[in-house]
Formats: structure tokens, C-alpha cells, sequence
């Protein structure tokens, strides 16, 4: 299938990027990698009036360290953040979860802002973010808002923005010498969205945020499953798996029901505890 | 229908086109270009056969605009062809027979070429794993994965000499 | 296997029989040049988009197109009723399945969608985007209608029947026994029994089916390029139904990105696109794409099977009982219909064991899905599952090892010829040469260790066998017998050029499986030539001999006999010729490497070249009355046996995650005996890529549809074919018993892969699965699937 007409304009700078919003409104979509946007196109299933292209924004490019947190512009491809040195180091979360993420080509150009600003719920991004208590940076014509991952994401391709807003860059803590963490998903063949996945972080002792996709509308942090952990360590497993029936509450979908997620919630978490737990 | 002029490298040769912004970049090569060896299986960026070069890496054609090419170099099978970048991979899908209806293999010669540059000590099992975008329906995946394997070993050889 | 004589014509000095030779048209599809019906583009060419049925079941009250008709590039919008002014509509019924019924279906719907996806209106435009655009505006006013979905209701009374005329449900039914199945059940020391469920399937070409129809008013002729596997049957049928002289047609098939099956059917929608380019008087072209395709490709193996198996306590095995359910969707699939994977379901169960006694009954019936019919290697993975699940359920029960209950009961090597129960014969078999030859190379015994070794850490491996039978070669017992006109027999046009080069025109097609290698491979051996002088031509019926095309494996076979026999013919010409220029006998002489020869010493006497010099620009030097033929055309056809068979037996060996349900493929293995191998390399990859369509259906592939007949997985996402991460390598071994039915020997070698790859890995689960007394027995097996049957979940939670 062809994708409906649409107009199409190229972004220089982000002042231009708020004049269109402004002007077009819902009617408009931001066009960052594409990756999921033009499926849905070329599956006539989005029909924008225009595409505001920001791929030229130089303000939205580049993975930046700075004292306490590694700052990563929405324009930061997959492959990038793949292979940037700052993020295997500071959030090795996020560099884990990186050859889950579709296919090289696919990595090639989506974008770390594209994924979370679509927020599909079976994404592995959106889960990442929540998971290590990411800021999302919202960019507006006069203002800048700062949203915790738990606040951004609101439900099925959902999220925080507001109209005349875009995601600009997220803004991860750097991972300590105690930093913990496990990524695992089981998705019927690798690349594809996942049955089910966890990306689980625990930034020192005590701390711990385990954070699934694929269960519901939206990344779900299973905060008393992680509170048993935090607890009672590796004793505290078997309370925490009966935790996450009320935690998750998972739907099913066309791979896996709610039950059979559910089971492999408590497999995911099972198998991530010597990474979460143990000392390296 | 709103259109764009773009200037874009195709194959090295500069090109200067007015497109339409809905038309992605694989109707483009193939529609106004003539360039039929990128081929359309899904239009949703699935089953890789439109996989080509733009600006030196592997992307899904069909999962970009053309307009968006504006400034950039793409690089088709046709061209990788011609420059005999390729040329070793082709040699070894051909005595592999890695092709059969040869529908992907436009796509999956350009994901194979990402691969040899960037993991050239890549095994059978991270062969499969970069390759898992690119739908085969013919072959089974493992003369494919042979032809890749042999390409690899033969380049480590000449890089290397010892092979080690 | 029946020993091959002495000196065989494929033993001589030259011959590419049994050699790898890298296939000389791939080079153009490694650089993307090959041409593909949507690389095509005519002056005036227009594209056709359809609008389809959203509903299963549905009454057309009204089409409004006003809106549509005034979008930009719009040419024509045309409804069922106006299209079927230009094209008359078929039933798909052949009259030797007895009993077989179907409805006329036409091109376009004229005032009901019996499925969701069926065309109700065409709409003609520049560009394929503006044909979409219009689409969209296109305002169909329907009433839906209930819609058959679940086949076992599919008969009851309570159920709507789909096409009143016909009076019920069911489009067709067999019965067979043979032997005596009652006694054999009741003498039997155990009968196990077991329901067997294979999932409805898509072939999933990568490049859609696709067609360019070019009517030129003037000449009143039609050229269709057109993506198929068999261009004469779509030339008569085309002809046939619009009305046309059959000479007046025209089908061109170049390059073709996959067919599996799928190519090899009359579909309306490229009927409907022939019949409006006849209608517009200009080209116009149809590429599906890729969501269309899951909704109108034909679908495949939507079986349940209640299946008995008789069996004494030493293992032997008495009897085979099945009872067999498919749905079809609400026609019966022209010209081949869609009653054929039921049959084949019927003639191959129980196919390689030495029992005496099989009853079989299957019931075919309508429902409101799309329709299914032949895909790769028909009913032969449906059945060969249900048989080797039977077979492995009476060795688990009874302990004994699955590859020795396998030996006891395969019909051993020395007895062919053989009829099997579905009273069919086989020519030659090598079951046990064949199993012999997996065990060894599996290291059966080696993987049973460490099979034994890893479930003490908990680790759950399986070893899954499947034999099987596959049918080849097929007479006109297939088609023609039952009214179709599909060709049973093929032809080859060789004939030597000028500078020494062999040009060769069959009427089998090129797939991409190494058609036009394997015939030049066979005239290079026949007429005595390097593979460099050799151009085959293909896929066009103006130039290629009449034949049936590429189906149920029989490129090799039938068109490969034409050819071998064509080129012997060629050769004895161009030796009478030489044997007159250099005044010798011509039985002294052979032609070598494109080169007359003294046959006994190999002496070079004569260049090719220079004889086609001589013949053609100088033939005053040649003696009076010697008129060289250098033009020759055979034609094979089968008629030993109405398939020949061959056969097989695969192994699989994977490990089950008993937590998760994921089911690792670790190593897969083939053995199988094609008859003589012409190229090893296209053979294994035949299998290969088999194999892997198997292994999709054992574990990823299904059409899913929901209650209101809607199909819920129809798109590359959600269809899961299989990709390359989570294939095995795949190891391949060969038996050779040629078939004595053609000098070449040549048996098929398309279907084996497929045929038994599922009940491999099916076998496989179950055995791995053993200790935990769970066993799986409806494809695909998910991880859901795998974690319900251990009850990790529970069913009906959904």
C-alpha cells in the first residue's frame, strides 16, 4: 500500500518546528526516524496533513555527559546509542537492550525520541526509561518541562506531551560502581516486539525498579514485586512473582494471554536476579 | 499533490528530481529511476527486501521518503554492482547458491555488505542474528549464512594473512 | 535402489549429470537485474486497485463511486456486474473427484462477498497511489450476512449453508479401506489413538502475485506477463474465459520471486485484471500488496485429524485409521481445486510402513474464510504428521525407541515394486537404506547420550524422526483425467545455432528453484557441450514447447527427460552430419565439450562451430541429399505410474525451555532419495529451504482467524514466518534409486523438505517433553501452547 498525501517540510531550527505545530496542530506529525511512522503511513492507518521533518535540528542531535547524568538527544539513533562508549559505561541498560530493538536497518534510523514519543507499550526504550527513572525534556515555543518516565507515559501510543510540544532529549543517571541491572525479553523471533520483556535497574543497594513491556498500555514498573526483592534479597522471589499478578495485571494479546505473560513475568524475574543481586 | 525538488546522489551520479512527498524512496529508485533491483515485499518495513545504502549504511527504502534522500547518497544494488564493492559477497552467494527466486537478495547483498565491514569476526550465530530482518521464503537461511561465513573468512585471510 | 547399467550415458566425458554447477541465471538477480512483472512498464499503462469485502459474508445492497470516479488519475471503476460483461466465471471441480461440488465464482463479486477480501469493484488509474486514493472513496453499502467459520459446524443443520444451490456445506467427501481394518483393530494388542490439528497456512512469496495485461485491440490479442508457475494453463484459461482464440493469448513469465503453490491458481483478481485491460483497451497493471496477499493468496492445511493406529506389543504395526476435516473457505479454488489436499491426505497416511490394512474418511466443507488449496508439498506434511505422531505415540507407549519401531515396520528396500494401502504404486523406495543413512548422520546414538546426560541438569532435549512418502513426477492421473486442461506431459525445442551454441525452449518454469540450470545442465550432457554454449528459454508460450509448467515437482523429471531426450536427438543429427563431412561413420564419432571427436580416442575432429559454418552459410559443400535437422523437439510425458514416489525420512533435534515454551531448533537432518541428482548443490537447497517452510508451520505459522471471520494476523508483523535467527543449520543426505520410468532417472525433490520437517519437530517436542508425560499434537506449537500442555497456565484464561 501507498501511503495518503500528506505536505512535508524540513525543520532548520526549532522555532520553525513550534510555527507548524502551531499551525497545524493534531494535523500535524513529527518526523524523526521514521521507523514507525511511515509503516503506518504506507498502511494508511495515520493520516497527517504535514510531516515536519526534524532530522536537520542540530539541538536535538548528540549523547552528552555531564556530572550526574548522561543527556541523550531524541535524534540519537538506536545504532548510535549502540555503540557510543558513553552508554555501554553510564547506562548499560540502555546498551543492552539495543540488539533487541528490530534489525540493524531498522536501528540505522529510528531514533531514541521517536520510540519514546510513540510509546509503543511492547517497546523495549519506553520500559529502559522507566526502569532507570529517566527525565524526559519537553520542549515547547517558551518553555521546557521535565517529566519522569512514569509520568510521561500515558497509555497505548499515549504520552505526556502536549500540543506544540516536543520531546527533545532524555536525561538518564549515570550508572554508579554499584549499579545493577538485567534486560531479558522473549519475543517469538529475535527482533520482534516482544511476548513479554523486563528491563530491571537497581541504581545502589536498596534500590530497585523492575520494568516491564508488553503486558499492558504501557511500561509497567512492578514497584511491590521490586519491594519484596529489596527486602528479603533472593528469599524475597517467591513473594515478589505473587506480586506481580496484582502489579501487571497484564492483557493478552495475539502471542500469549494474560496468564501465560504473567507466568513468564515471574520467569523474566527469576532469571534477572543474580544480575540485580549479586555483587559484579 | 504537494512536491519537492531534491538533489541526491544516486550511484554516484548527481541527480536533481521533483517528487511528490508521499513517494518513499524505493518507488522513487524504482518509478522514476528505473532502478528495479530494489524490491517492494511489504511496504512495512518487515521483510528487508528494500534494504539499501543511503550515506554508506543499510536502511529499509521504504521506511524513507524520498524527499528525505535530498542530500544524500544512496547506493543500490545496481551501483554496488558496478563499483564491485560487492563483488566477493556475489561470488560466494552465486558458488552457494545463497539465492533462489533471488527476490530478497538485492536486500539482503546490502544487509550482508554492513556486516562484513563492521563485524568482520562475526560466527554463524551472529550471522543469523544480523541477518534475521531479511526474509528468505527459498533458501533456508543456511547457504546464505555459508556464503556470509566464507566472504568473512576470506577477507580476515587477506586482512590478516595468518587468518587468526 | 536398482543398480544403474555398466556405462550410463551420464558417465561420459562432458556430462553435468550429478555435478554442482553454480546456476548460470542467478548472476543477473545478484546484481538486481533480473525482471520481475512489476520491473515492467508499458506505454499507457494503468494500475488496478481493489475494493474489497471488510466482512466474511456479505450482500452488496449498493456501490456508490461518485465521489471516487472524480479523484485525480481515476480511469474507471467497474463493479462486479459490468466485468462480467468481458469474463465469464468458473467452478472449480474436476470430474474424477467424485462428488466434488463448488459454486461459479466470478472475477468480481457481483452481489455477495463470501469472504473478507473478496473484490467487489476495480479501480483503474495513473499510479498506483491515486488508485488507492480513489479506493478509499469507493462507498459500499453492505448487509452482512452470517458467516460460516468454525468447521466442525460447518454441516450441521443449525448452520447457514453458503450457497443454497448446492444444498449443504460440504464440498466433498471420500471414504477408503483396504484390508480388513476391523479385525486388524480388534486383533491388535494395543490401539492408540490421538487428534491431530495442522494450522491454516500462507506461502508468503516475497514478491506478491503480480500481473501486466496487455490487450492490443488492433490484433485482438492479450499478453499477459503475469508471475506463474504454469504459463499455458493461464493461457487456455484466460483464453477460455474472455472470450478469446487460445493462440491469441499470449503469457510471458520472466523472473519470479517465489511460488510455492501460490502461483499456480486461477485468481480473480488477475483474471479481473486481464478482463479489464481488455475492457479499457490498454495495459493495466496488478501488483498485490503484501496485507491483500494475506487475505487473498490462497491459504493451506486447515486439518483436524482423529487418527487410530493398531499395533502389537512387539511394535508391529496392523492398521492406520483417520478421519480427516478441512475447510476450504466458500469456493472450491479453479482449475486444480481445492479438494486435492484432502485426497493426498487419504492416499499418503500410513505411506512408508508394511501394515495391511487403512481406513480413511475425509470431509471437505465451505466456510466463510479465504479459500485454501494446493501449497508445497499438498496434505503430505498433514499427513505425514498425524503418521509419524502415531508412530512415535505406539513407540512411547509400548518403550520402544522411535528410529527401531521405524525398522520394523518400514516396508523394506527389496520389496518393489509395492502398491501401497491408498492403492497406489511405488516404483522403488529406499526407506531403510534412507533411515540407516540419518541415524548415521545425526550420531543418533551419540545424541541420545547426551540427550540423557543434559535431563539430569534439567535440561530438556528432544529427537524427532519423520518418514515419508512424496509424490513426483505426475501423469495425467493428477488433472487431465478429471477435465483440467493442465499438461502432464512437457516439451523441449533444442537446436544448435551457427557458432556451436545450443538454444533450448522447455515448457517448465523457472521459479528460482534452478529450472533453467538443470535443463541446460541435461542438453549440455546430451548434445555434448560446455554449459557456456548452452541458453535456455522459459516461460513464454509463444516460444517454449506446450507443457504443464512447474508443480508437484516435476521440473526435473518430466521436463528434464524432454530435454535429455531432445538433445540425444540433436546430437545424432549433428553426427550424421559431421559423419558426412569427414566421410567416417557416424558411430565412430562423439561430440565432446562442443567438439566432434573420434569416439574411441578422443581425437578432436570437428568444432561445433564450423559444422553450423558449413550448414548454414555453406551447405552447397554438403553431400546432395543430406538435409541437416538441427531443430529438435521432444516431448515426455509420465504414464508408468500416476506419481512416481519417492521418499524420505527427516530428523530433528531441539530443546524445550519448559519455563518459557520456547522451543530451540538445535540441528535438523535430511535424507531423501530423488532418483537420479542432476545438480547436488539445487537438490540440498531444495530441501533447505523446504525444510525451513516446515519447520514455519511446526512453530510460527498460522492464519488466525476470529469468530466473525476476520483474519487477525494478516500482515508481515503478525504472521511469523520464519527468519533466520531462529533456523537450524540443516544437514542433507541422499539415497539414489533412479525411477526406471525415464532413461534420466529422475525423481522430485520440492515437497520432501516441507513434507516432513513438522512431524519432525513434533516429534521432537515429545520426546523431549517425555519425562514431564506432556505431549503436543496441533501445529503450531507456541510457547503458549507448549506452557499450557505443562500446565504452567491454565487453559480458558485467556
Amino acid at each position: 500500500m501507498k501511503a495518503p498525501p500528506f505536505g512535508y517540510v524540513k525543520a532548520r531550527e526549532l522555532g520553525q518546528v513550534f510555527d507548524l505545530l502551531d499551525q497545524h496542530g493534531d494535523e500535524a506529525k513529527i518526523l524523526a526516524g521514521g521507523q514507525s511512522l511511515i509503516p503506518s503511513l504506507n498502511l494508511r492507518l495515520s493520516r497527517p496533513t504535514l510531516l515536519i521533518d526534524i532530522n536537520a535540528i542540530a539541538d536535538l542531535q548528540g549523547i552528552r555527559e555531564t556530572a550526574e547524568t548522561i543527556v541523550v538527544g531524541a535524534l540519537a539513533t538506536h545504532v548510535a546509542l549502540e555503540k557510543s562508549p558513553i552508554i555501554s559505561r553510564y547506562v548499560p541498560l540502555v546498551a543492552a537492550a539495543m540488539p533487541h530493538i528490530a534489525h540493524p536497518a531498522i536501528r540505522n534510523r529510528g531514533t531514541i525520541g521517536g520510540s519514546l514519543a510513540f510509546a509503543d507499550p511492547a517497546a523495549e526504550l519506553p520500559a529502559c526509561a522507566t526502569a532507570l527513572e529517566a527525565t524526559f525534556i519537553l520542549r515547547g515555543r517558551s518553555a521546557e518541562r521535565r517529566v519522569k518516565a512514569a509520568g510521561f507515559f500515558h497509555g497505548l501510543f499515549e504520552t505526556d506531551l502536549r500540543p506544540g510540544e516536543i520531546l527533545a532529549a532524555i536525561e538518564f543517571p549515570k550508572a554508579t560502581a554499584s549499579h545493577r541491572f538485567a534486560f531479558s525479553e522473549l519475543a517469538r523471533r529475535h527482533g520482534d516486539y516482544a511476548m513479554i520483556g523486563l528491563a530491571a535497574a537497581s541504581p545502589q543497594p536498596g534500590t530497585l525498579r523492575l520494568a516491564y513491556f508488553g503486558v499492558a498500555d504501557r511500561p509497567v514498573a512492578a514497584d511491590r514485586a521490586a519491594a519484596c526483592l529489596v527486602k528479603d534479597g533472593a528469599a524475597g522471589i517467591e513473594a515478589a512473582c505473587a506480586c506481580l499478578a496484582e502489579d501487571l495485571e497484564p492483557s493478552g494479546d495475539l502471542n500469549a494471554g494474560p496468564q501465560t505473560k504473567l507466568h513468564l513475568a515471574g520467569v523474566l524475574l527469576q532469571r534477572a536476579l543474580p544480575s540485580l543481586l549479586t555483587s559484579a | 499533490m504537494e512536491q519537492h525538488d531534491i538533489n541526491v546522489i544516486v550511484n554516484g551520479q548527481k541527480l536533481r528530481r521533483r517528487v511528490s512527498a508521499r513517494q518513499h524512496l524505493i518507488d522513487f529508485l524504482r518509478n522514476e529511476l528505473s532502478l528495479t533491483g530494489s524490491h517492494l515485499g511489504c511496504e512495512h518495513g518487515v521483510c528487508g527486501a528494500c534494504t539499501i545504502q543511503v550515506n554508506g549504511t543499510a536502511v529499509r527504502g521504504c521506511l524513507m521518503l524520498a524527499v528525505q534522500a535530498d542530500g544524500a547518497s544512496v547506493d543500490t544494488i545496481e551501483g554496488l554492482s558496478d563499483s564491485g564493492a560487492i563483488a566477493d559477497l556475489q561470488d560466494a552467494f552465486h558458488k552457494h547458491n545463497a539465492l533462489q527466486c533471488g527476490f530478497c537478495t538485492p536486500g539482503m547483498l546490502a544487509t550482508a555488505a554492513e556486516l562484513v565491514e563492521q563485524h568482520p569476526n562475526a560466527d554463524r550465530e551472529e550471522i543469523r542474528a544480523h541477518i534475521s530482518g531479511n526474509y528468505c521464503r527459498c533458501t533456508g537461511y543456511h547457504a546464505i549464512v555459508d556464503a556470509i561465513a566464507t566472504v568473512l573468512d576470506a577477507r580476515r585471510k587477506a586482512a590478516g594473512g595468518s587468518g587468526a | 535402489m536398482s543398480s544403474a547399467p555398466p556405462v550410463s550415458f551420464f558417465d561420459r566425458p562432458n556430462s553435468y549429470i550429478g555435478r554442482t554447477v553454480p546456476r548460470p541465471n542467478a548472476k543477473k538477480l545478484l546484481q538486481g537485474r533480473g525482471t520481475y512483472v512489476d520491473d515492467i512498464t508499458l506505454p499507457r499503462m494503468t494500475h488496478v486497485v481493489f475494493v474489497r469485502s471488510p466482512h466474511a459474508h456479505a450482500k452488496i445492497i449498493g456501490i456508490d463511486r461518485a465521489a471516487a470516479q472524480e479523484m485525480p488519475g481515476v480511469i474507471a471503476i467497474v463493479t462486479g456486474p459490468e466485468l462480467a460483461k468481458v469474463i465469464t466465471p468458473w467452478v472449480g471441480v474436476l470430474t474424477h473427484m467424485k462428488g466434488l461440488k463448488s459454486a461459479p465464482q466470478h472475477a468480481l463479486a457481483i452481489d455477495r462477498a463470501c469472504w473478507q477480501g473478496e473484490a467487489v469493484a476495480a479501480v483503474v488509474a495513473e499510479t498506483r497511489a491515486e488508485a488507492e486514493d480513489a479506493a478509499e472513496m469507493v462507498v459500499v453499502e453492505w448487509e452482512e450476512l452470517p458467516a460460516v467459520v468454525d468447521m466442525e459446524a460447518a454441516l450441521d443443520a443449525s448452520t447457514p449453508v453458503i450457497h443454497p444451490e448446492l444444498g449443504d456445506n460440504l464440498a466433498f467427501r471420500r471414504e477408503l479401506v483396504t484390508g480388513e481394518v476391523d479385525a486388524a483393530f480388534a486383533a491388535a494388542d494395543h490401539v492408540f489413538e490421538e487428534v491431530y490439528h495442522t494450522g491454516r497456512h500462507t506461502g508468503v512469496c516475497l514478491e506478491p502475485r503480480a500481473v501486466l495485461a496487455d490487450y492490443q485491440p488492433a490484433e485482438g490479442k492479450l499478453v499477459a506477463y503475469q508471475a506463474t508457475q504454469a504459463p499455458h494453463m493461464i493461457q487456455n484459461l484466460l483464453a477460455k474465459h474472455l472470450n478469446l482464440t487460445e493462440s491469441d493469448v499470449r503469457v510471458i513469465c520472466k523472473d519470479v520471486g517465489g511460488s510455492f503453490g501460490i502461483k499456480v491458481h486461477i485468481y480473480p483478481d488477475e483474471m479481473a485484471t486481464a478482463a479489464l485491460s481488455v475492457l479499457l483497451r490498454r495495459p493495466v497493471k496488478f501488483i498485490a500488496d503484501r496485507l491483500e496477499s494475506f487475505v487473498t493468496d490462497i491459504h493451506a492445511r486447515d486439518h483436524r485429524i482423529k487418527g487410530r493406529i493398531a499395533v502389537n506389543t512387539d511394535g508391529e504395526i496392523l492398521a492406520f485409521e483417520i478421519d480427516d476435516r478441512t475447510a476450504i473457505g466458500p469456493y472450491s479454488v479453479y482449475p486444480r481445486t481445492s479438494a486435492v489436499e484432502a485426497n493426498q491426505v487419504v492416499n499418503l497416511v500410513g505411506g512408508p510402513y508394511k501394515h495391511k490394512a487403512y481406513r480413511a474418511s475425509t470431509e471437505v466443507v465451505f466456510q466463510n474464510k479465504n479459500v485454501t488449496c494446493q501449497y508445497r508439498a499438498v496434505g503430505h506434511p498433514v499427513a505425514c504428521a498425524v503418521t509419524e505422531g502415531l508412530v512415535d505415540l505406539a513407540a512411547r507407549k509400548l518403550g520402544i525407541d522411535p528410529a527401531e519401531i521405524r525398522r520394523r515396520n518400514l516396508i523394506p528396500d527389496d520389496a518393489y515394486p509395492y502398491t501401497g494401502l491408498a492403492g497406489l504404486p511405488y516404483e522403488s523406495l529406499s526407506h531403510h537404506a534412507s533411515l540407516d543413512k540419518l541415524l548415521a548422520l545425526m550420531d543418533y546414538d551419540g545424541l541420545r547420550a547426551e540427550q540423557a546426560e543434559l535431563r539430569k541438569c534439567g535440561v530438556y532435549r528432544g529427537i524427532g524422526l519423520a518418514s515419508f512418502i512424496e509424490v513426483t513426477n505426475p501423469s495425467s492421473a493428477f488433472y487431465g483425467i478429471g477435465g483440467a486442461r493442465i499438461s502432464s506431459q512437457d516439451g523441449c525445442t533444442i537446436r544448435l545455432d551457427p557458432t556451436g551454441t545450443i538454444i533450448c525452449a522447455t515448457g517448465v518454469t523457472e521459479q528460482g528453484q534452478g529450472t533453467e540450470a538443470i535443463i541446460a545442465q541435461i542438453a549440455a550432457t546430451a548434445v555434448g557441450v560446455t554449459m557456456e554454449k548452452v541458453r535456455v528459454i522459459t516461460g513464454d508460450t509463444d516460444a517454449t514447447p506446450y507443457g504443464g509448467g512447474t508443480w508437484a515437482s516435476r521440473g526435473a523429471g518430466i521436463g528434464g527427460e524432454a530435454a535429455l531426450q531432445a538433445g540425444k536427438a540433436l546430437r545424432q543429427n549433428i553426427l550424421a552430419v559431421a559423419a558426412a563431412m569427414l566421410q567416417a561413420a557416424p558411430e565412430t564419432l562423439d561430440i565432446r565439450n562442443g567438439t566432434v571427436v573420434d569416439a574411441d580416442t578422443g581425437n578432436e575432429r570437428l568444432p561445433l562451430e564450423e559444422i553450423g559454418r558449413v550448414v548454414y552459410f555453406r551447405p552447397d559443400t554438403l553431400p546432395k541429399g543430406l538435409q541437416p535437422e538441427f531443430v529438435v523437439t521432444r516431448h515426455y510425458v509420465q504414464k508408468d505410474y500416476p506419481f512416481v514416489f519417492t521418499n524420505g525420512i527427516q530428523g530433528s533435534y531441539l530443546e524445550v525451555d519448559t519455563e518459557t515454551g520456547f522451543v530451540t531448533l538445535l540441528k535438523h537432518w535430511c535424507v531423501e532419495d530423488c532418483g537420479t541428482i542432476i545438480n547436488p548443490q539445487l537438490v540440498d537447497e531444495q530441501i533447505r529451504g523446504g525444510v525451513v517452510q516446515g519447520l514455519g508451520g511446526a512453530l510460527f505459522e498460522h492464519c488466525i482467524y476470529d469468530d466473525r471471520g476476520q483474519l487477525v494476523n494478516g500482515s508481515m508483523i503478525d504472521y511469523l514466518v520464519p527468519m533466520a535467527g531462529e533456523m537450524p543449520d540443516i544437514i542433507v543426505g541422499h539415497v539414489v534409486s533412479p525411477t526406471a520410468s525415464s532413461e534420466l532417472g529422475a525423481k522430485g525433490a520440492g515437497e520432501a523438505g516441507t513434507a516432513g520437517a513438522p512431524a519432525a519437530v513434533m516429534n521432537a517436542i515429545n520426546d523431549a517433553l517425555r519425562p514431564l508425560n506432556v505431549s503436543l499434537t496441533a501445529q503450531p506449537f507456541t510457547p503458549e501452547s507448549i506452557l499450557l500442555a505443562l500446565g504452567k497456565v491454565q487453559a480458558g484464561r485467556k
